[in-house]
């Protein structure tokens, strides 16, 4: 493409004859800024990746953009378990379902990974239960009553209004007497800087740890967004301990650069990606393939 | 980190008021730190540097007021450039002559068009319409479900004769949805579309499809004021794909700064029209340029004192 030969182009300049071509460096630091990475990061990883060009003696463009890659890739810390616990446990000889929380501000794709999460599990032959525990947005529960249906899970929804740590515990309730092997709980939208839809979140994560492990918290994060995304996983974290980050939207032009800064301020792994509206469209989070997207 | 623009200007520009001007050094330096502020109030690439490039044009001539230090000059130079960007000639909602006049929403997915058009139809309500909100999103799981919930909160009636979830054709619905509102003598229609992303052809001409049959007085984009830099990508895609001309600022009610106002408004030159600020159907307003500005540079307070001085 058209950016990729650009960036060939600039890569090459870095190697002009000793003397650093500023320019090629400025097109580099573009090419990050431009993928939502942040001021501060990129300068970071451009500082890294000067020092990595010198001291291996890197002579040819081919080589820098390999080093470019790698430098990317390991600030995304390949090395994180991005496993999806949402498998079942013994507990006092018995079988316990996993518990999964879906959280996040609005819009960003929580119902809808949440569904996707359960057609993994299910075509896995388990049998989940998803918990409807969004009774603030019109047609929430419905939205995710349609999508049990699509993928063959129970589904357990409270009125309109009703307490949502109240359906949250009634679906791990039911879910463990009924025996599923997870419990995916969908909740509302809410912007980390309404306190008191964040209280009401940190509520509904108490009461299902009062009768059950809650084995993932998964944060989802939209692919378009910038660098609030970083304040959004400060607080959402504080308040509910994310176990996991899931980007969504990356088969749009978005890149998700975001994900660096918050990987590494929370030392949290980005486990899935969301790759379209389809039941299908969910992904593990590969570092490597999201580097080469980001590059090309 | 300094956390808002005036603090890192005033740490830059420290004990210049003596010199009486600006000097090339100061204008640069001073750039640099706009550039961060642009960048981390998530303005995209290209549009920050078009805007240095413009703001230290304007520096440059500049004499430092005995009022102001140099520091609060830039600040102000740097907010009469944004207003005048964000605000351009602000202007009502374009209607037809002849009714019914018609609205189309359009955005990337989850942006805030299901929410807005209840918004806008209980405003346009209270102002002594008779909206009719359409039900064209035919994709997304229950998204025809949710307008009607919006529809009945805002106490607007909703014409959704498909029941959606993959079932019907939206461009049909769009046609019928005005044909209704001509019959039934509604004299604004407010047409929902499915979210769509700027890459996917198929969806996009959907939406021009639609367009193309209802031949809006009004075809708004919608966007999510936390989007970062691929703000200016999306809205050329829609702009190109659909046209649209004026634009719905959502989400506002958070914490971010803001800065894909500007990309947007800057790379197409709609103007923004609305703010939406929160999930109720009441969270709506105006669009306010200068609260923007402040908003992306994070300096309420900077703007007071300036006025002050
Ligand atoms: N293209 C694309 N669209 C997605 C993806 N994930 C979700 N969406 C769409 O994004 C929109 C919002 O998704 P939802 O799952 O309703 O988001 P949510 O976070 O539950 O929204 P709220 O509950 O209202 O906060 C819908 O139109 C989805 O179809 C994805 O990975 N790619
Ligand atoms: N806090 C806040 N939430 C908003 C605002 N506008 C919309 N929302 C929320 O954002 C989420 C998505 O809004 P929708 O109106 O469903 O967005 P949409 O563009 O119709 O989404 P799709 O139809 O899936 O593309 C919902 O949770 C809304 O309640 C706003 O201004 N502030
Ligand atoms: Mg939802
Ligand atoms: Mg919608």
């Amino acid at each position: 493409s058209k950016s990729r030969s650009a960036l060939g182009q600039s890569l090459l300049g870095l190697l002009g004859a000793g003397d650093l071509d500023e320019e090629s460096w400025e097109e580099i630091s573009d090419t990050l800024l431009v993928a939502d990475l942040g001021a501060a990061t990129t300068t970071e990883v451009v500082d890294r990746l000067r020092a990595e060009l010198s001291a291996r003696g890197v002579r040819s463009a081919e080589h820098a953009r390999q080093v470019l890659r790698e430098v990317l890739i390991e600030a995304l810390h390949p090395e994180l378990d991005r496993a999806v616990r949402a498998l079942p446990h013994e507990s006092d000889g018995a079988k316990q379902p996993a518990v999964v929380l879906v959280v996040g501000v609005n819009g960003t794709g929580k119902t809808t990974t949440t569904g996707k999460l359960a057609r993994v599990l299910v075509a896995q032959r388990h049998r989940v239960l998803l918990g409807a525990a969004d009774t603030f947005r019109a047609a929430a529960a419905d939205q995710l009553q349609t999508w049990s249906e699509r993928v063959g899970a129970e589904v357990v929804r409270g009125d309109e209004g009703a307490d949502p740590a109240s359906v949250a515990y009634d679906a791990v309730e039911r879910g463990g007497a009924s025996q599923v092997d997870a419990v995916l709980v969908d909740t509302a939208g809410r912007l980390h800087t309404k306190t008191g839809l964040m209280d009401e979140l940190g509520k509904v994560k108490r009461v299902v740890d009062k009768q059950a492990q809650v084995d993932e918290v998964l944060l989802v994060l939209d692919a378009t967004t910038g660098q609030n995304g970083l304040a959004q996983a400060r607080v959402f974290s504080e308040v509910v301990d994310v176990t996991g980050i899931v980007l969504t939207k990356l088969d749009g032009t978005a890149k998700g650069g975001i994900v660096f800064q918050v990987q590494r301020e929370l030392g949290v792994p980005v486990k899935l990606v969301g790759l379209g509206e389809g039941a299908d469209d969910l992904a593990p989070f590969e570092p490597e393939s999201f580097v080469d997207a980001l590059l090309d | 980190m300094f956390d808002t623009l005036s603090d890192r200007l005033t740490s830059v520009l420290q004990n210049l008021r003596s010199k009486g001007k600006l000097t090339e050094a100061d204008i640069d330096a001073t750039a640099r730190e706009i550039r961060v502020a642009l960048l981390e109030a998530d303005v995209a690439l290209p549009v920050v540097r078009s805007f240095i490039g413009q703001v230290k044009e304007r520096a440059k001539g500049a004499e430092v007021s005995q009022a102001l230090n140099p520091a609060q000059q830039v600040v102000k130079i740097v907010n009469d450039e944004l207003v005048g960007i964000l605000g351009g000639e602000s202007r009502r909602l374009n209607l037809a002559k002849n009714p019914p006049s018609v609205i189309m929403l359009a955005g990337l997915q989850g942006s805030g068009k299901t929410t807005l058009a209840g918004k806008l139809a209980m405003h346009l309500k209270g102002k002594g319409h008779t909206p009719l909100l359409v039900a064209c999103d035919l994709q997304r799981p229950n998204a025809v479900t949710q307008l009607q919930v919006v529809g009945e909160r805002a106490g607007v009636p909703v014409f959704a004769p498909e029941e959606g979830n993959g079932v019907g054709d939206p461009v049909d619905v769009a046609r019928r949805g005005v044909d209704e509102a001509r019959s039934a003598q509604h004299d604004i229609v407010i047409v929902d579309t499915a979210g769509r992303l700027g890459v996917d052809e198929e969806m996009m001409r959907q939406a021009s499809d639609i367009r193309d049959a209802v031949q809006p007085d009004e075809t708004l984009f919608v966007v999510d004021a936390m989007t970062g830099q691929d703000a200016v990508t999306t809205a050329e895609a829609f702009r190109d794909g659909v046209g649209f001309s004026g634009v719905v600022l959502t989400k506002l009610d958070g914490d971010a700064r803001g800065g894909a106002a500007l990309s947007v408004r800057e790379v197409t030159g709609q103007p923004i029209l609305y703010a939406s600020n929160g999930e109720k159907l009441a969270d709506f307003d105006a669009f306010h340029p200068d609260r923007m500005a402040s908003r992306i540079l994070g300096m309420g307070d900077m703007l007071t004192l300036i006025e002050q001085a």
